[in-house]
């Protein structure tokens, strides 16, 4: 209740008698609030974000996240590499989706060369980089289970995260750092029989998605827990710059897979669906991110009976030199937007790369989002914006 | 144990030795069978196969593990405090296992007011967790022995309710009497199994179960030691023999809280047409078969459900199970009077 | 919506996985193997070297140290000039440092080396990482040939 000039006298009198209330109560009960860090090494933090939390009992006053504990300097060693050495780094900023992490650098890369790799090649690096969504985010999927307790259905996701993950590896040599793109195509063709496999896992995936239905996401405690926390209106996700299924769940209906239609990954021959939510809220994250996980399972495999025949690599110079330019590619990877923007003096390596990950923005709403809700919700709300710590950090 | 003449003092030897052992090999039982074998299966993976024939021996080597590790106290702590906390609570586990009945005469203390010593037993748990969770001078520590006081005295109430109505039915407060009369009862003429409670307190039974859960501070109830925002509640700052006992003591009392939900309704150690001293034979392990099916779906909701918050959990207590719970009483001593 | 409560189908589905199979694989006595393309050791066949210094160039973090000398290898026809040839007498691979990206195998112009899938070279002292040239030949019996491609693809012309 404010006291404003055009209030009666009761008004008035009722709002200092009320004050007058309050004061007395807050001397009779003086409580403390108390801060407490959560992280750096936190079991809900997976890695080292750490939040510092003033609390008032169980009620959060005020959050502040304060990343940067794993900064590794990508954007600096970035300028003392060549371009191909640049790709094997980048692999490593969102570890779990770490074919897509190449993609939109190598686009902007080509981009600058005036290079587009073959239709068959960007038909497997939209493959590769489904893949590496389905195996990013089966791992929330589950993740989300423990942090609210359940301890069932992490191992689940391990389980059959194991087959995409073994998938990449017989396409690419490496579970986890491909580092499978290059500048103009791919490094190899598919190996023989690795399209029956992937139809099986994708499957085996569809399956898993139905477990997590019924095991976490059909559950009324599950629910309880999650609907109506965490509520990011349309309007506060855009301005806090948040993107992928994050702002899907919050009603926007923008994927750059769909809406970037100059991007030549392959998208766009595939029939598939963006899903949105319009709640907002934990609930609404983790079942934009399960049907995105059963939509990615779709592209993969109609885009695999559509594979075209032809190279996968264009005529590429042997010694690469970029022209010199500027190039910003952008994609949309499992954590949402993720952008790079090349600067080229026409040296062996570029002069300067700024990436843009979107762990970062997405995790840059938690002093909005963190005010006055109560500490188990804390750990409801960070695991369904679900950030990768490399991606925060770089 | 009328049939050895032996001295006071020797008898007691012997029952407390008794009840020791049970504090022990329950847990050990319990670990091995739901918390290494159970739930591994069903995460699609085996659990320890390495220590003994399909890891059967892994909880020993777990506790000898334990046993060798540095005890440490964190620094800002209250040492006496911090030391007997653990004590604390496993002296209430281990005075659990002291009234419950295994066979006819196979029962260490025969009380004729055994439930409500259980009850009351169940309760000192509490006082150890805050003991635990104030003297470990860790915020982490804190809240978790906060919320865990604040949720087991909400869950102590329903508990304490659901068996009023057993004790009504039963007529007695004594563990034996409610076996005895479970036995001696008939279903509608039918006296073929007895009488267990579970068919009329069947409400009971359930919130017995739902506040077991909650003591336990098993998954959904397991707020005040939720791993993934407190660390390990009020046993983060534990380490080595004093966590061991935590542990010891968490899962005595799932084994003794299984045994008494058994003993109270589902007929304890009777098994039809079974009496004398084959019942003190055969009881015992009728009543562990019972205690295993409970204690499968204790750990089976564990391993599947993710939990409630705290309000939450005190919303169904408060709101939802004692109302039913009381509403149960009123109903089962209206039918006691009138039938 | 179906009728059975959410609650009650999640038991089922766990009850459902207790009953069928375990998928863990026991390490030391049961093995997967892996994929024909694993980059897991990188072999080096220390004939086809020439010590040009491309792969320890390439390498993101400096991972391979080479060292060499000039010599003089017998002449190819008979009477002729001795040739000037470069010997290989150093050839490290710190696999401590090593990221795995393969562009070492990659620039090798002469198909010194090669991946090969095993992975079993894990060592108490990190300093043992540090394979020599002669572990590193010893590596190469373990590659294995490279298998075909998909349906579609185009065969790469001088391929390796």
């Amino acid at each position: 209740m404010t006291v404003t000039e055009t209030a009666s006298e009761w008004q008035k009198a009722s709002y200092i008698a009320g004050q007058a209330a309050d004061a007395r109560v807050n001397v009779e009960l003086e409580t403390e609030g108390m801060t407490l860090n959560i992280g750096p090494q936190h079991p809900a933090t997976h890695g080292t974000l750490r939040i510092v939390v003033r609390l008032d009992g169980e009620q959060v006053l005020w959050a502040d996240p304060v990343p940067g504990y794993m900064h590794r300097g990508y954007e600096k060693l970035c300028e003392v590499r060549k371009y191909l050495q640049i790709n094997t780094l980048v692999n490593r900023i969102d570890w779990l989706g770490s074919f897509a992490n190449e993609v939109p650098y190598i686009l902007a890369t080509e981009q600058l060369m005036g290079i587009e790799a073959p239709t068959r090649a960007q038909y497997i690096r939209t493959v590769l980089f489904e893949l590496s969504r389905i195996a990013n985010i089966t791992l929330f999927l589950g993740d989300m289970g423990v942090q609210l307790g359940a301890i069932t259905p992490v191992f689940y996701a391990f389980r059959d995260r194991e087959h995409v993950l073994n998938l990449i590896e017989g396409a690419t040599g490496s579970r986890f750092h491909p580092n499978y793109n290059r500048i103009g195509g791919l490094k190899d063709d598919l190996p023989k029989g690795w399209i029956a496999d992937v139809h099986a896992v994708m499957d085996r995936v569809r399956h898993f998605c139905d477990e997590m239905e019924e095991l976490l996401l059909g559950n009324e405690i599950f629910s309880t827990r999650c609907r109506g926390i965490g509520v990011i209106p349309a309007a506060v996700a855009l301005d806090y710059g948040m993107s992928g299924a994050n702002l899907r769940a919050s009603g926007v209906d923008w994927d750059l897979r769909r809406d970037d239609t100059s991007s030549p990954l392959a998208w766009k021959h595939a029939d598939w669906k963006v899903w949105t939510h319009p709640d907002g809220d934990s609930f609404a994250r983790y079942w934009v991110r399960l049907q995105e996980t059963r939509e990615a399972s779709k592209i993969i495999d109609q885009l695999l009976d559509g594979l075209p025949s032809g190279p996968i690599m264009a005529k590429v110079p042997r010694i690469i030199k970029v022209p010199e330019g500027e190039a910003y590619v952008q994609t949309e990877n499992p954590l949402g937007v993720m952008g790079y923007y090349v600067v080229s003096r026409g040296d062996l390596g570029p002069f300067r790369v700024k990436i843009r990950s979107a762990s970062f923005n997405n995790v840059s709403i938690c002093p909005w989002i963190l005010r006055g809700v109560y500490v188990p919700d804390i750990i409801t709300i960070l695991a369904s914006l679900y950030f990768i710590l490399g991606d925060i950090d770089r | 144990m009328s049939l050895l003449a032996l001295s006071y003092t020797w008898t007691t030897v012997i029952k407390v030795g008794v009840v020791a052992a049970m504090t022990l090999v329950g847990p050990l039982i319990f670990v091995y069978v739901f918390l290494f074998k159970m739930m591994s299966h069903m995460q699609s993976r085996l659990g320890p196969m390495e220590a003994g024939p399909h890891g059967t021996l892994q909880p020993v080597v777990e506790a000898i593990k334990f046993l060798q590790k540095e005890d440490i106290f964190p620094e800002r702590a209250d040492r006496l405090v911090f030391a007997a906390a653990p004590f604390v609570v496993l002296a209430s586990t281990f005075l659990l296992y002291a009234v419950v009945p295994a066979g006819p005469r196979l029962v260490v203390e025969n009380l004729n007011t055994g439930v409500f010593f259980a009850m009351a037993v169940s309760s000192i748990s509490v006082i150890g967790i805050l003991m635990a969770g104030w003297a470990s001078a860790n915020k982490y520590s804190l809240i978790g022995g906060l919320r865990s006081a604040g949720q087991l005295i909400a869950y102590e109430l329903p508990m304490i309710l659901a068996v009023v109505g057993v004790v009504i039915q039963a007529g007695s407060l004594s563990l034996q009497d409610i076996v005895h009369s479970q036995a001696d009862g008939s279903m509608f003429g039918w006296s073929g199994i007895g009488n267990p409670f579970i068919i009329t307190q069947f409400i009971g039974f359930i919130i017995f179960l739902i506040a077991a859960q909650a003591e336990l501070t098993q998954t959904p109830f397991d707020m005040p030691v939720a791993e993934s925002e407190l660390v390990a509640g009020y046993m983060t700052e534990y380490t080595g023999i004093r966590f061991l006992i935590f542990f010891i003591s968490e899962f005595g009392t799932a084994f003794a809280f299984a045994a008494l939900a058994s003993t109270l309704f589902l007929g304890g150690w009777y098994i039809p047409g079974v009496h004398g001293t084959a019942a003190d034979v055969l009881g015992p392990i009728a009543l562990m078969a019972k205690i295993m099916v409970l204690g499968f779906l204790i750990f089976w909701i564990r391993f599947t459900y993710p939990r409630f918050r705290e309000d939450q959990l005190q919303r169904i207590a408060w709101k939802v199970l004692i109302p039913i719970s009381l509403a149960n009483i009123v109903i089962t001593s209206i039918l006691k009077v009138a039938l | 919506m179906s009728l059975v409560p959410g609650f009650i189908k999640g038991l089922g589905v766990t009850f459902k996985t207790m009953t069928t199979r375990a998928v863990t694989v026991q390490y030391p006595r049961q093995k997967e193997t892996p994929p024909n393309r694993s980059r897991m050791v990188i072999a080096l066949s220390d004939e086809n070297c020439t010590v040009c210094m491309l792969c320890a160039r390439e390498c993101p973090d400096w991972c391979i140290y080479i060292e060499g000398h000039n010599d003089l290898a017998p002449p190819r026809r008979e009477g002729g000039k001795p040739r000037k040839a470069n010997v290989l007498d150093r050839f490290d691979i710190d696999y401590s440092l090593c990221m795995y990206c393969g562009i070492c195998v990659e620039v090798c112009p002469f198909d010194a080396l090669f991946w090969s899938p095993e992975y079993e070279y894990s060592e108490v002292n990190i300093a043992d990482l540090l394979h020599d040239k002669d572990r590193l030949v010893d590596w190469l019996q373990t590659v294995p040939e490279a298998l075909g491609l998909e349906a579609g693809a185009e065969a790469k012309k001088g391929a390796k």
